[in-house]
């Protein structure tokens, strides 16, 4: 008697090698890592009662006694956010621009592309720490290390954006016998416009929130303020300022929500 | 179209004047509002150290070179770390993330009105808190170490994650769904056989996608004390040993390129 069919749900990657080895594999690296992880377990046991204690210190978030430091934070972060993204973007459009194929000979190309990977490859604090030991402590460090951060983000979204734009429009005014900055004027810009804006405020909602971090590397902003009050042990304002963080993430990412609807 | 008169002539023009003035006038007030937060910032920055910048940082050009190549003996046993943070991180954050996705997603939610707003919470709030923030207290509650790392990325990833997750969940084909549930499937069912496989391409891309930059986040958590390969650049700064922190920034820089081109090769296999 022949046995029933089944039908059977086909596996997500075909190939029974290729499927067990990953497998495998993962089981091997994961045996590895777990193995070689050096955890002190006493410590974490001993931090569960600690972790308890912390939560409880967390409420309710103090916001008054430590508000004027608070306060003063927050500002600096705001004015580094705005002056760095501001900076930022406007080294990166012509960054972009001789980093996109289409727009650029072979020798601009690939110097603006080195200079867009050099400044995407470290991390901002890394940036930060260099340029406080650099410029000194204070927001003009932290500000330099957002902008460069920003130059290798917005300056390789610019640079894909213009390679993926519509060459009829651009052939059209050329054809029409605009001088090079006319062409970038009336092809190139109106097509790219509409999502730069968006991203431009993408990179603000990252910058503020980045500027929370450099400031605990000695690049000032509401990070230093947050730094100070985990080193004083002033749990209640350390949550104070995480919900202020969190607050004005969330109002400028809905803020830009509703202007990146309007412009598209 | 919007167009000038010059005398008998009629000239084109890009845009009306109402809207050519209100351009203008946004213009005016960015430009304000810029060089008021940079008159602010100049307020609280010493002229002097920016001044002597130039001589300093030649200065630590000198003394960064040569990169002190012996010491990288010491660094494997880091960046073994640094790689298994961001990993474990990583898978720590697709296990919480996967269901936090099906309850925020509008088309799986179990309730609009109390499920979708938590988990919508949950995916805001673990996205603005920098990891380095969440090591930081971490740090203090289970002490410094690996561990501490891995729960710092992995808290930082759930909302990246689950964002992503539930926009491409809201974004499958319905008709699928109505197929596996006309056959009688129970809701469980129709999860395995409806959504899950549409879901599956996006929900591997994130996953690499995520890894890729919880590698970079993971090598400066050290600078916290949660592990990885920032733990060593931290006391090379601070025994400003710099021949070891630019040997350890060729490191960092090589695990990422590396980290690039495995996540580049999987996604290029995946799509």
């Amino acid at each position: 008697m022949a046995t029933a069919r089944t039908w059977k749900k086909p596996p997500f990657i075909e190939d029974p090698r290729l499927r067990w080895g990953l497998w495998i594999g993962a089981l091997v690296y994961l045996v590895f890592a777990f193995g070689t992880m050096e955890v002190n377990w006493g410590r974490v046991t001993e931090g569960v009662p600690r972790a308890y204690r912390f939560i409880i210190s967390f409420f309710p978030p103090d916001f008054t006694t430590r508000w004027s430091d608070i306060r003063d934070g927050l500002l600096e972060s705001v004015w580094m956010t705005v002056i760095s993204t501001v900076v930022g973007v406007a080294i990166s459009i012509p960054i972009g621009l001789g980093a996109a194929r289409n727009l650029a000979p072979t020798p601009v190309y690939l110097a603006c592309r080195s200079i867009v990977a050099l400044s995407r490859t470290f991390p901002e604090i890394i940036l930060a720490i260099f340029f406080v030991k650099i410029f000194g402590f204070g927001p003009f460090a932290g500000f330099l290390a957002l902008s460069i951060a920003t130059v290798g983000f917005y300056g390789k979204l610019l640079a894909e954006d213009i390679e993926d734009m519509d060459p009829n429009q651009a052939e059209a005014v050329r054809a029409t016998g605009a001088g090079w900055f006319q062409w970038l004027n009336y092809s190139v810009q109106p097509q790219v416009m509409p999502r730069m804006v968006g991203l431009a405020l993408y990179r603000l909602d990252i910058n503020f929130r980045e500027s929370a971090v450099v400031g605990i590397v000695g690049g000032g902003g509401i990070g230093a303020t947050l730094n100070t009050a985990f080193d004083r042990y002033e749990f209640d304002s350390a949550a104070a300022i995480l919900v202020v963080i969190i607050v004005i993430v969330m109002v400028l990412e809905y803020l830009s929500g509703i202007v990146r609807n309007r412009i598209q | 179209m919007p167009v000038k008169q010059q005398g008998e002539l009629k000239v084109w023009q890009r845009r009306e004047r109402g809207k050519q003035f209100a351009i203008w006038a946004a213009w005016l007030v960015g430009a304000a509002i810029f060089v008021y937060c940079w008159q602010l910032i100049s307020e609280r920055t010493i002229w002097e150290f920016v001044r002597t910048a130039p001589k300093e940082t030649a200065d630590l050009a000198v003394r960064m070179v040569p990169p002190k190549w012996s010491y990288m003996e010491t660094l494997w046993v880091p960046i073994w770390d640094t790689i298994n943070i961001a990993t474990l991180g990583t898978i720590m954050a697709l296990i919480i993330a996967v269901p936090v996705a099906f309850c925020a997603a509008r088309n799986t939610t179990p309730s609009m009105i109390f499920v979708r707003p938590i988990a919508l919470f949950i995916i805001a709030s673990t996205r603005s808190i920098n990891s380095l923030i969440w090591a930081l207290m971490l740090v203090t509650i289970i002490g410094p170490g690996v561990l501490a790392g891995v729960i710092a990325i992995g808290f930082r990833s759930i909302g990246f994650c689950a964002k992503l997750l539930y926009e491409g969940i809201e974004e499958i084909d319905e008709n699928q769904v109505e197929a596996i549930t006309a056959t009688g499937a129970s809701r469980l069912q129709v999860l395995g056989y409806g959504i899950v496989p549409q879901i599956m391409p996006a929900f591997a891309g994130i996953a690499v996608f995520r890894w890729d930059i919880n590698i970079r986040e993971s090598t400066v958590l050290g600078l916290v004390g949660a592990g990885g390969i920032g733990v060593q650049l931290s006391s090379s700064l601070a025994l400003v040993a710099w021949t070891q922190v630019s040997l350890i920034l060729i490191a960092i820089l090589a695990t990422v390129i590396v980290s690039e081109w495995v996540s580049a090769k999987v996604r290029h296999a995946i799509i």
